[in-house]
C-alpha cells in the first residue's frame, strides 16, 4: 500500500533511468539527507558527532569500497585497512609537500594513491581465487604497513612514523568541530554513495557482477576480465583510500600505521557481510551495526554490575555470538532483511 | 511538652544539617574516566594497572578523599584499540561533572585523543609512554609524559650500560644491540641512541621484529652473529618473552640484555621460565613493599573493595604503576586545591595546574608511604615530566629486584633539547604559538 | 664463502626449517578442517589459545601435574570441537563460504573472550620438561645450533602426522573423513553420518591445536597472542594447498626456511622487519605459477 510502484508510468528515457526509479525511494532519500544534514546537526550532542557519526560514515565509506570489490566484483579482500592507510599517508603527503593544496584534492590524490596501490595488488587476483586470493591479500595488508613504517618520506621523518594531520580548511572555513567534521565526512560520504549506486547499474557494475557471477563464462561472451576486475580493485581502492585519510584527518588527528591493523580490514569485512554482501544500502546498515553493537554492549552490560574483568569478555562472547547468531538467521545479512520488509509493504495491508 | 517540642525539633535540625553537609559532601566529586583494558593481547597488563588505579582510589576515598573531595569513575573497555579508546574517551569525558583526567595506558589511544584533550580541557598523563616531545608544556599544555619519557629512558640506558662498562667513555667502540618492536614505540628511542652512537662511539645495530613477535628466532640468530655488548630489548607484549627465551635458545647470556620497562613486568618474566633469571629491565618502579600497598591490602581488600583478582598480584609492576599514577592524581589535585580552594571539586583545567607544579620529593613520598617507589618529580611548564630518572631492576627467578640503588638519569640536557626541537618543529606544522599556561 | 658463513647459514636454515615444522603444526588443524567441510576456520588460533590455557589454567589452579590435565585438555578440546559443529557450523550448512568464514571469525571473539573469563588474563606458565637451550653435542662438533626443544617439537609433530596418516588410512572413520572431503553429498548417499563425521574433524582439529597449543605455549608463555600463531600459519596454507596434508609440512618447511633467510640475508639492506609479510609475498608470487598450491587439489573450471 505505502510502497507500491504501480502506476508509476515512466515516460521518458530520463526518468526511466533515475538511480532512484521509485518514487517513494527518491523520498526517502531525500528525507534522510534532509535529517543527516539539518536535523542531526541541531539535536545531537558532540559525543554523538565524534564518537559514533564521524567514524560511522567513515567505516560506512570504506565498507562500501570493500562491497565493491567483494559483493560486486566478487573478489574477498582481507587487505582493506591497507588501502585506508595508504590513502591516509598519501593525502597527509600532499598536504603537507604542496603549498596551499585544498584538503578535498588532497583526499582525492590519496585515493587516487589507493586505487594504483590497488590496481597493483590487484594483478594477482587474475591467476588467484577464492581463499588463495583473500589469503594472498593480507600480503597488501602486512607490505603496506611496513612499507609505510620503513620509508622515512611517507611519514615526512617523524623518528617514529607518527603523522598528525593538518587542520582541514575548505575555502577558509575551518572544519575544526565535531560537528563541522561531521558534516564535511557526511556530504564526501553522500556524494560518494550516490556515485557507487550509479556505478553498480553502469556497464562497469554489470560487468563486475559478471565476472562475479561466473568469470570463464563472463570471459566467454566478450568481457574483458582484466579490465574488469582491475577497475573493481582501483574503485575499492579509492573509496577506501577516500575513507582513510577521513579516518586520519576528521577522526584520529594523530595516526601511526599501526592504526590501520589488520583488526580494522576485519571490521570491515563483517560490515559487508552482516550488512549485506552487494548492496549500497547494506553497507551502511553493516557498518551502523558493527559501530554501534560494542557501544550498546558495553553500556548493557555496564549496568549489570559485574566486576569489569567479567563484562569485558562477556562483551567479547556476546559480540561473537551475536555475529554468529546473525549470520545463521540471515546470512544475506541486514539488507536482506530490509528488501523483505519492503516486499511485506508492498502487499500491506493485504497480504493475500 | 513544649520542651519535648523544642528538643525535638533542634534534634530534627541537627539531622537536617547533617544531612545537607553530608549532601554538600557528597556533592564534592571528581570524576576519572578510566580507560581500560581487559581483554586481549595486552589484558595481562592491563589489569594490574588499572586495578592498581583503582585501588588507590578506594584507599583515598575510604580515607576521606583529596580534603574531602571523593573520587569517582567509570571503566570502559577499548580493547588496546585506537577507534575504541577515542569512543570511550568521548562516551565519558563529559559525565560526574567532567572528566579531571585520562591515563590510557596506550600509544594509539593517546595519539587519538591528543588534540581533544586541548579543547576539552582535559590534562593526559602518559606515564612513561606516548609522545616524549610532549614534555614540552608550552606546546602541549594538556599532556604530562610524568617521571620520565622515552627519550630520558633511553638516555638512561646509555648511562647505566656506560656505568656498567666502567665510565661513559668506556663505550667506544662497543656494540649495542637495539632490538625493537617495529612500530612507532619501537622506533621513538631512535634519536637519542643515535646521538648516543656519535657521542660515545659505540656501535648501534638497530633489528626490528615484526609485531607480534612470537617469532624471533631469525633475529636473535643476526644478534648472535653480531656477537655484541649488550642488548637493548624495546619491546612490548609476547615479544618480550620470546625475546628472552629465543636468547637463551641461541645461548645469549640475559645478563647482557637490558629491556625497557614495558619488558620489565611479571607477566614478561614468568612465562619467560628459567630462562629470564638474570636479565635486566629499566623501571620507574623501585620492586618491593611499600607502606602504601600494606594499607590497600588492609583497608581496600579488607574491606573486599580491591580490584586485583588475585592478591599475589598486589605491589607487582604493573599495578605498582597504576598505584603511582593514583599518587600523582591525588597529588596534582591537592596542589590545585591549594590555589583554587581546599575542598572543591575542580575542574579538569584547574587540576592542569595541579599537575604543572607538582612537586613530590622524597619527605613528600615518605608521608605517603611510597618513599622511593618512584623518582622524585617536580614539573613546570617547559618540563612535563619531572624527573626524567629511572632504576635497574634484574628477574631473581621469581621477583623483580632493584639493581641500582639510585636513581639514573641519563644526559638530561641533550634531552631537553631534542624535546625542545621536536615540539618546535611540531608546533610550526600545527601553526601553534608555544606559550605556558597560567 | 668460508666456513664460518657456512655454519651460520646452516643455523639459520635449519633454525627456519624448525620453526617451519610449528607453523605446519598450526596449519595441520585448518587443513583438516577445510578439506572435510569447506569451512577456511579462522578460529584455528584462537582455538591453540583454548587449548593451552585451559590445560595451564587446570594445572595451576588445581594444583594437578599435566598428566591430569593434558587428558582434561583433550576431552575438553573433542567436546568443543563437537559443540563447534553442532550449534554454530550445522544451521550454516550450504551457506556460502565467505559466510562461513566470517562465522569463524565471530567463533573466534567467542573463544577468546570465554578463554579469559574462565581462566582470567594471567599469564601462565607450561612447562613440559624440555629445556629451551642450545643442542650441545652438535654445537660443538659442527658449530651449528640448533635448539633442543625444536628438535623435539619436530619429533611430537612427526608422530602426530603419522597418527593422523593412520586414522584417515587404517580406521572406518578415516575412510569416511575422506569419502566426505571428496563429495559429501555423494557420501551421504552411501549412507555416511555427515553431522557426525564434521563432529569428528573437529574434534580432531581441536586435538591438534591442543598438540600446537601445547608445544606453543611452552614455548612462548601461555598469554592471548598464541591466537597470532594463525597468522604465520596462512601462508603455510597458501603455498601448500588448503587441503593437503602434506601440503602444510612441506609448505611449513618452505615458508619456514625462507623467511627466516630472507629475514637474514635481506632484512638488514631493506630496514629489517620483513618477516611479516615475506612469507604471504613468496606464497603470492607462487601462487601465480600454481594457483591451487603446491599440492591442492587441481581447480577445475567449467560453464
Amino acid at each position: 500500500m505505502i510502497y507500491r510502484e504501480a502506476g508509476q508510468y515512466k515516460t521518458t528515457y530520463v526518468s526511466d533511468s533515475q538511480i532512484f526509479p521509485i518514487a517513494q525511494d527518491r523520498y526517502a532519500v531525500a528525507a534522510l539527507l534532509v535529517i543527516a544534514f539539518l536535523l542531526i546537526p541541531l539535536f545531537a550532542t558532540q559525543y554523538i558527532f565524534s564518537a559514533i557519526l564521524t567514524p560511522f560514515l567513515i567505516l560506512a565509506l570504506a565498507t562500501l569500497g570493500l562491497n565493491i570489490l567483494t559483493g560486486y566484483a566478487g573478489q574477498l579482500s582481507l587487505g582493506t585497512a591497507a588501502f585506508m592507510a595508504v590513502g591516509a599517508f598519501g593525502s597527509f603527503n600532499f598536504m603537507t609537500r604542496v603549498d596551499g593544496m585544498p584538503a578535498l584534492v588532497a583526499f582525492i590524490l590519496g585515493g587516487i594513491c589507493a586505487a594504483l596501490v590497488g590496481i597493483l595488488f590487484g594483478l594477482p587476483s587474475l591467476r588467484i581465487r577464492g581463499f588463495y586470493l583473500a589469503a594472498s591479500t593480507l600480503a597488501t595488508q602486512f607490505f603496506v604497513l611496513w612499507a609505510l613504517s620503513k620509508v622515512p618520506w611517507f611519514t615526512n621523518y617523524s623518528t617514529s612514523g607518527v603523522i598528525t594531520t593538518q587542520k582541514v580548511q575548505i575555502l577558509g572555513f575551518k572544519f575544526d568541530t565535531p560537528q563541522s567534521e561531521y558534516l564535511l565526512v557526511l556530504a564526501i560520504v553522500a556524494v560518494m554513495a550516490l556515485m557507487a549506486k550509479n556505478m553498480v547499474r553502469s556497464n562497469v557494475g554489470r560487468s563486475w557482477m559478471a565476472v562475479r557471477d561466473m568469470d570463464v563464462a563472463a570471459e566467454v561472451i566478450g568481457f574483458r576480465i582484466m579490465r574488469t576486475k582491475l577497475t573493481a580493485f582501483a574503485v575499492s581502492s579509492f573509496y577506501c583510500g577516500v575513507a582513510g585519510a577521513l579516518y586520519a584527518y576528521c577522526y584520529l588527528g594523530t595516526v601511526e600505521p599501526e592504526a590501520y591493523s589488520l583488526d580494522l580490514s576485519f571490521r570491515i569485512l563483517f560490515m559487508v557481510i552482516i550488512g549485506g554482501v552487494g548492496s549500497i544500502l547494506g553497507s551502511f546498515l553493516g557498518a551502523g551495526f558493527i559501530v554501534l553493537l560494542p557501544v550498546a554492549l558495553s553500556i548493557i552490560v555496564h549496568y549489570t554490575g559485574l566486576p569489569n574483568s567479567v563484562t569485558s569478555n562477556l562483551e567479547l562472547m556476546v559480540f561473537g555470538a551475536l555475529i554468529i547468531f546473525f549470520l545463521i538467521v540471515e546470512p544475506h545479512g541486514l539488507a536482506r532483511l530490509w528488501q523483505i520488509g519492503k516486499e511485506k509493504l508492498r502487499l500491506w495491508p493485504f497480504p493475500h | 511538652m513544649k520542651f519535648r517540642f523544642t528538643r525535638l525539633l533542634a534534634v530534627s535540625a541537627v539531622a537536617v544539617t547533617t544531612a545537607l553537609s553530608g549532601a554538600l559532601a557528597s556533592a564534592q566529586e571528581q570524576f576519572v574516566p578510566i580507560l581500560s583494558y581487559r581483554v586481549g593481547p595486552y589484558a595481562s597488563g592491563g589489569s594490574g594497572f588499572f586495578g592498581g588505579m583503582i585501588d588507590y582510589f578506594n584507599l583515598v576515598n575510604m580515607s576521606g578523599g583529596i580534603n574531602g573531595v571523593k573520587i569517582t569513575w567509570e571503566e570502559c573497555e577499548t580493547e588496546y584499540n585506537a577507534a575504541r579508546g577515542v569512543e570511550c574517551y568521548e562516551r565519558l569525558k563529559k559525565k560526574g561533572g567532567g572528566a579531571t583526567v585520562v591515563e590510557p595506558l596506550s600509544t594509539g589511544i593517546a595519539y587519538g585523543i591528543l588534540d581533544r584533550v586541548g579543547t576539552d580541557k582535559i590534562p593526559m598523563t602518559t606515564l612513561g609512554y606516548g609522545r616524549s616531545d610532549a614534555a614540552n608544556g608550552a606546546v602541549f599544555p594538556y599532556v604530562f609524559p610524568l617521571l620520565t619519557s622515552y627519550w630520558s629512558q633511553a638516555a638512561a640506558m646509555v648511562k647505566y650500560l656506560g656505568d656498567k662498562s666502567g665510565g661513559l667513555d668506556k663505550l667506544k667502540g662497543k656494540k649495542i644491540v637495539h632490538l625493537y618492536h617495529d612500530s612507532a614505540f619501537g622506533k621513538e628511542p631512535f634519536p637519542v641512541l643515535e646521538a648516543a652512537s656519535k657521542q660515545y662511539g659505540f656501535d648501534l645495530v638497530k633489528i626490528p621484529v615484526p609485531h607480534p613477535g612470537n617469532e624471533q628466532n631469525s633475529q636473535w640468530l643476526q644478534i648472535r652473529q653480531a656477537n655484541p655488548d649488550y642488548v637493548i630489548l624495546w619491546g612490548w607484549g609476547v615479544m618480550n618473552a620470546v625475546a628472552v627465551k629465543t636468547a637463551a635458545r641461541v645461548g645469549f647470556p640475559r645478563e647482557k640484555m637490558l629491556g625497557v620497562w614495558w619488558a620489565g613486568s611479571e607477566e614478561d618474566a614468568i612465562p619467560a621460565g628459567d630462562a629470564a633469571k638474570g636479565y635486566s629491565t629499566m623501571t620507574y618502579n623501585t620492586p618491593g613493599n611499600y607502606p602504601v600497598l600494606d594499607e590497600i591490602r588492609k583497608k581496600v581488600y579488607g574491606a573486599k573493595k580491591g580490584n586485583l583478582e588475585d592478591t599475589s598480584r598486589i605491589g607487582s609492576v604493573y599495578h605498582m604503576r597504576g598505584v603511582t599514577v593514583g599518587i600523582l592524581y591525588t597529588e596534582a589535585v591537592k596542589k590545585a586545591q591549594e590555589k583554587y580552594g581546599k575542598g572543591k571539586a575542580l575542574t579538569g583545567e584547574q587540576i592542569r595546574w595541579g599537575y604543572e607544579n607538582l612537586n613530590v620529593d622524597e619527605a613528600k613520598q615518605k608521608t605517603l608511604g611510597a618513599a622511593g617507589m618512584f623518582p622524585p618529580i617536580k614539573t613546570s611548564c617547559q618540563d612535563h615530566e619531572g624527573s626524567g630518572a629511572a632504576k635497574v631492576q634484574v628477574w631473581d627467578g621469581k621477583a623483580w629486584k632493584a639493581l641500582t640503588p639510585n636513581w639514573i638519569t641519563g644526559d638530561r640536557a641533550a634531552v631537553q633539547k631534542m624535546v625542545a626541537d621536536s615540539s618546535a618543529k611540531y608546533a610550526a606544522d600545527a601553526k601553534i604559538t608555544p606559550g605556558c599556561m597560567k | 664463502m668460508d666456513i664460518e658463513a657456512l655454519k651460520y647459514f646452516a643455523t639459520v636454515l635449519a633454525a627456519g626449517l624448525l620453526t617451519g615444522v610449528m607453523y605446519a603444526l598450526v596449519a595441520l588443524g585448518f587443513v583438516m578442517i577445510y578439506k572435510a567441510s569447506g569451512v577456511f576456520n579462522f578460529a584455528q588460533g584462537a582455538m591453540v589459545f583454548f587449548a593451552a590455557l585451559t590445560v595451564a589454567g587446570i594445572s595451576d589452579k588445581f594444583g594437578v601435574s599435566l598428566w591430569i590435565a593434558v587428558p582434561i585438555g583433550v576431552v575438553v578440546m573433542i567436546v568443543l570441537g563437537f559443540l563447534i559443529e553442532r550449534i554454530v557450523l550445522r544451521p550454516l550448512v550450504n551457506q556460502h563460504e565467505i559466510t562461513l568464514f566470517m562465522a569463524t571469525i565471530g567463533l573466534t571473539f567467542f573463544i577468546e573472550g570465554l578463554a579469559q573469563l574462565l581462566w582470567g588474563s594471567t599469564v601462565r606458565t607450561l612447562d613440559l620438561g624440555i629445556q629451551d637451550v642450545p643442542f650441545k653435542w652438535l654445537i660443538d662438533r659442527t658449530g651449528i645450533l640448533i635448539s633442543q626443544f625444536d628438535l623435539i617439537a619436530a619429533g611430537i609433530c612427526g608422530l602426530l602426522v603419522a597418527a593422523l596418516a593412520l586414522l584417515f588410512n587404517k580406521t572406518k572413520i578415516g575412510r569416511a573423513l575422506r569419502a566426505v572431503a571428496d563429495d559429501h553429498q555423494a557420501a551421504l548417499t552411501v549412507g555416511i553420518p555427515l553431522h557426525y563425521v564434521w563432529g569428528v574433524v573437529w574434534a580432531v582439529a581441536g586435538f591438534v591445536a591442543l598438540v600446537a597449543g601445547l608445544l606453543w605455549g611452552s614455548r612462548n608463555g601461555v598469554q592471548f597472542s598464541l591466537t597470532f600463531v594463525a597468522l604465520k600459519a596462512l601462508p603455510v596454507l597458501i603455498l601448500g594447498g588448503f587441503t593437503s596434508v602434506p601440503g602444510a609440512i612441506v609448505g611449513g618447511l618452505i615458508i619456514g626456511a625462507t623467511e627466516k633467510l630472507a629475514e637474514v640475508y635481506i632484512g638488514p639492506f631493506v630496514g629489517g622487519g620483513i618477516e611479516g609479510w615475506f612469507p604471504y609475498v613468496l606464497a603470492l608470487l607462487f601462487l601465480l605459477v600454481r594457483p591451487e598450491g603446491l599440492f591442492g587439489e587441481k581447480i577445475i573450471r567449467r560453464i
